[in-house]
């Protein structure tokens, strides 16, 4: 750690965080964070994935209880034991997706919980004025606090999420990548109106992977990896490039990658030609070997889940996509399924599994046809190939009729995988962030696993926000900015550094809302 | 088979200490204590259910015991609950599926109207069975594509289609009721030819019901049908085709309606716009005390006909007791109630 005692000034900072520390089972999200936050200031965060930045706003933002450590504002120790509390306080987060009612008026959405009103009636005439007063000390008196927030770009809603965190009387508000969903210009908006709320002594925590934004706004950055705190205070404007990310890489990464084969691989399988997704990806091409492992590096937005999803036909691409010759089609995941890949998505729980259902269900659902005749199952076949896959994956506990979402993280992931490889014959798996949420030991035999897959000769496209991961694992790297490919390499020519410099040194998006 | 088994929840984490939990669990059931008992009964399937079956009995056979446990009561009950009984099934399967279909009782109308038309009638009853058939399964596939290609709301689809079909039965009847013809009384001898002391249509009941549980719970489409009502969208990556499987539950909706739309004919020998009001209600009614949640992945075919039993006997324990329908009415309400909240509070307990 550098730089703190250096920064400790004489008057009490406006928020200052000590030796935080939160446990998650199986993780050490935060293992003793420091933050020093300034009245008026712009205080940028930054750290890779997984860093912990996301559980140090949550317990900013009362969501999370940390397990030691200390909250002083203005130099007297706070307890942040709700979000109502943190609010009360005056801490107001924002988060990514902005959490508005679209069905509601601007000034409904802003004053939502804290209405003016007088006997339960609301008293719209006093809240459209109150907003308007706010909406005007943004620069935004022509956003009409009548209209329907449905109805106002992400950058309007931005403003109204801004409004609502100042209608609390806010004195720290927390932003986790504002400008994810913003276009070029609107993000110079963002920045007037977090320029015009500093001036007024507000402090604001800044969250962006995008290093020209820090410098443009930023006064002070805080890197944070593998839940600490690896420097505080640094001068947002003038710390070399170089600096920070050599201060966010080099992460000490438990986890054991499996050996790349010596050999090479098969014929090319899976070949993307020219394809783009309307707003997300544009004009990608490249080929998948059959047992090789491509890795796809980028940030979230960056475009890499919307290529693993058209080549999976899960979402409607222009250009040309084969496996083996075949051509995929868009919305018939069916046919892709047909054509031999399987897909572990993102949103393990929401996109993957049927949480109330078997380990056993889980894992057969999308083989069904494997054992049964004219669609009658055969019960018995089927409860063998479940325990088998159970035992091969070495499940735990080796139960597949346990219902699924009792599972651990890791263990539900590797049913996912599992799905695909009842029989044989699976010729491209595509895993989406497949660690996500996964603890260190179950990483290492994800890992295991998927080496294996590859050297018997199965294809993998694996997207993943950990740099290192990709590099450990993958054995030819693509890395997607704003959904181009702007570099291929093996994975043995590139390093963290390389990978993290090319990700984040991107001029900000021109057009197209972030999806994720 | 969906049932959660409430000692196999009580372990959160799969690694080795979770693995000795998960033992330890299953050692001492429920943490042991007075609730050990409760919680090896709460594991028997639809063991309430069946409890509240044989309480409704004991009330009949007290209050009314010469006319309750006669012959021809049974007969009765479950000749009234054949209608709506091979309606449930139907209903079962969208709602599993993670829809609704508002419109069963209208399209059952619609089917009696039109197979007892007088130029359906002068083919023969048997031409009159396969017509209800396919009146019902084809309004079924019209929801089915409203739904899963129009991208409507199910809610709103199949209550227009339960408007319209309404609308239909009575143009097509103008507004009369439609005796079966003489030549025709093959269908009614569904309600009086009997086998074993019972009516054919009570076994037309049976068979739709057994085959209705063998499709759910054997085949590839039961299991996909738990799938796409449970995660829709787990369902799509793992290559299912969610909109096609929509379709055909809604076809199978309606193809149990042109059944439950010969069972009524055979019952009254009419065809009327006027039959099978309200029978939606009813029909999701049993299929929710049947513990299938209503936001769909999870449900049985028995409970809901056991769900569908305790509503019939509770109509014939009032009727026979001489007591008036509003109350019944007021009964039947607090069941689903009093159903919904036990299933909550047994569904918590194995969380």
């Amino acid at each position: 750690m550098e730089d703190i005692s250096r920064e400790q000034s004489e008057t009490p900072s406006l928020l200052a965080m000590r030796d935080i520390v939160k446990q998650f089972p199986g993780v050490r999200a935060l293992d003793g964070v420091d933050l020093d936050v300034r009245a008026g200031e712009v205080h940028c965060l930054l750290g890779q994935n997984g860093a912990g930045k996301s559980t140090l706003i949550k317990v900013l933002a009362g969501a999370h209880q940390p397990d030691s450590g200390e909250v002083l504002m203005n130099g007297e120790p706070v307890k942040l034991t709700t979000p109502t509390a943190a609010m009360k306080l005056g801490v107001a987060t924002i988060y990514q997706e902005l959490d508005l009612v679209d069905g509601l008026s601007v000034a409904e959405n802003v004053f939502l919980g804290h209405e003016h009103a007088t006997m339960g009636f609301t008293r719209r005439g006093a809240t459209n004025a109150a907003t308007r007063k706010i909406l005007e000390r943004l620069g935004h008196g022509e956003i009409r606090p009548t209209t329907e927030v449905g109805r106002l770009s992400p950058a309007g809603k931005q403003v109204v999420s801004m409004a609502r965190a100042l209608s609390h009387d806010a004195r720290i508000i927390v932003m986790d990548e504002p400008s994810a969903a913003l276009a070029h210009d609107e993000v110079s908006n963002l920045f007037r109106i977090i320029r015009e709320v500093t001036a007024q002594g507000v402090a604001v925590i800044y969250i962006s992977h995008r290093l020209e934004e820090i410098r443009e706004i930023g006064d002070r950055v805080t890197v944070l990896k593998d839940g600490r705190t690896v420097a505080v205070g640094l001068p947002a404007k003038d710390t070399p490039t170089n600096k920070v990310v050599s201060l966010m890489t080099g992460r000490n990464v438990e986890y054991v990658f499996p050996p790349r084969p010596d050999g090479g691989f098969g014929d090319e399988i899976l070949k993307i030609e020219n394809c783009s997704v309307a707003g997300m990806v544009r004009d990608v091409t490249f080929s998948v070997r059959a047992g090789e492992i491509v890795g796809l590096a980028g940030l979230v937005g960056s475009g890499r889940s919307e290529i693993i999803e058209a080549v999976y036909g899960a979402r409607r691409f222009a250009g040309k996509i084969t496996l083996n010759g075949q051509v995929v089609k868009a919305g018939n995941t069916t046919r892709s399924v047909g054509l031999g890949m399987g897909l572990a998505p993102e949103e393990r729980k929401a996109q993957g599994l049927l949480l109330g259902q078997s380990v056993a269900r889980n894992i057969t659902m999308a083989s069904m046809e494997r054992y049964s005749t004219f669609g009658w199952i055969n019960r018995k076949k089927e409860a063998e190939e479940a325990a088998h896959l159970v035992k091969a994956l070495d499940i735990r506990p080796p139960d597949p009729n346990r219902v699924i979402k009792t599972l651990s993280g890791g263990n539900q992931q590797k049913a996912v995988i599992g799905r695909w490889l009842v029989g044989e014959g699976r010729k491209l798996l595509l895993l989406d962030e497949p660690t996500r949420g996964v603890d260190v030991g179950a990483r290492a035999e994800i890992y295991a696993l998927i080496r294996k897959l590859a050297d018997e000769g199965v294809g993998v496209l694996l997207v993943s926000s950990e740099v290192p991961e990709v590099l450990g694992l993958a054995d030819r790297v693509l890395v997607i900015r704003e959904g181009r490919i702007v570099r291929e390499a093996g994975a043995g020519e590139l390093d963290e550094h390389t990978v993290l410099d090319l990700v984040m040194d991107a001029h900000p998006v021109t057009s197209a809302p972030s999806h994720d | 088979m969906t049932e959660v088994n409430p000692q196999q929840v009580s372990a959160p984490k799969a690694d080795e200490t979770g693995k000795a939990k998960a033992h330890a669990a299953v050692a001492t059931p429920s943490g042991g204590g007075p609730r050990l008992g409760l919680g090896a009964i709460g594991e028997i399937p639809h063991i309430g259910l069946v409890l509240a079956l044989v309480i409704l009995a004991a009330v009949g056979l007290i209050t009314v015991p010469d006319t309750f446990a006669t012959g021809s009561n049974m007969v009765s009950i479950l000749a009234l609950a054949a209608t709506i009984g091979v309606i449930t099934v139907g209903a079962t399967f969208v709602i599993i599926g993670g829809g609704i279909d508002l419109s069963v009782g209208a399209v059952m109308a619609l089917a009696s109207v039109w197979a007892t038309t007088l130029a359906t009638q002068a083919y023969g009853p048997w031409v009159m069975m396969i017509c209800a058939i396919l009146v019902g399964t084809g309004a079924g596939l019209l929801n089915g594509f409203l739904i899963s290609y129009g991208r409507m709301v199910p809610f709103i689809a199949t209550l227009a289609m339960l408007v319209a079909a309404r609308g239909l039965a009575q143009r097509m009847s103008e507004r009369r009721t439609q005796l079966v013809q003489p030549d025709n009384s093959l269908i009614v001898d569904l309600s009086t030819t009997r086998i074993l002391g019972l009516p054919l249509l009570v076994y037309v009941f049976a068979v739709v019901v057994i085959i209705g549980w063998l499709i759910l719970n054997r085949t590839t489409f039961g299991r996909r049908t738990y799938a796409v009502g449970g995660n829709p969208e787990a369902a799509r990556l793992a290559g299912i085709n969610v909109r096609r499987h929509t379709m055909m539950l809604y076809a199978l909706s309606g193809f149990c309606c042109g059944i439950a739309a010969i069972i009524i004919m055979a019952r009254t020998t009419t065809g009327s716009s006027t039959h099978g009001d309200l029978y939606e209600l009813d029909a999701i009614a049993a299929v929710i005390i049947g513990g299938t949640l209503l936001t769909g992945g999870r449900g049985t075919i028995v409970g809901a006909i056991l769900g569908l039993l305790i509503f019939t006997v509770i109509t014939n324990l009032f009727i026979l007791n001489g007591l008036n329908t509003s109350d019944q009415l007021i009964a039947k309400g607090l069941i689903i109630v009093a159903a919904v909240l036990l299933q909550r509070r047994s569904l918590k307990a194995s969380t």
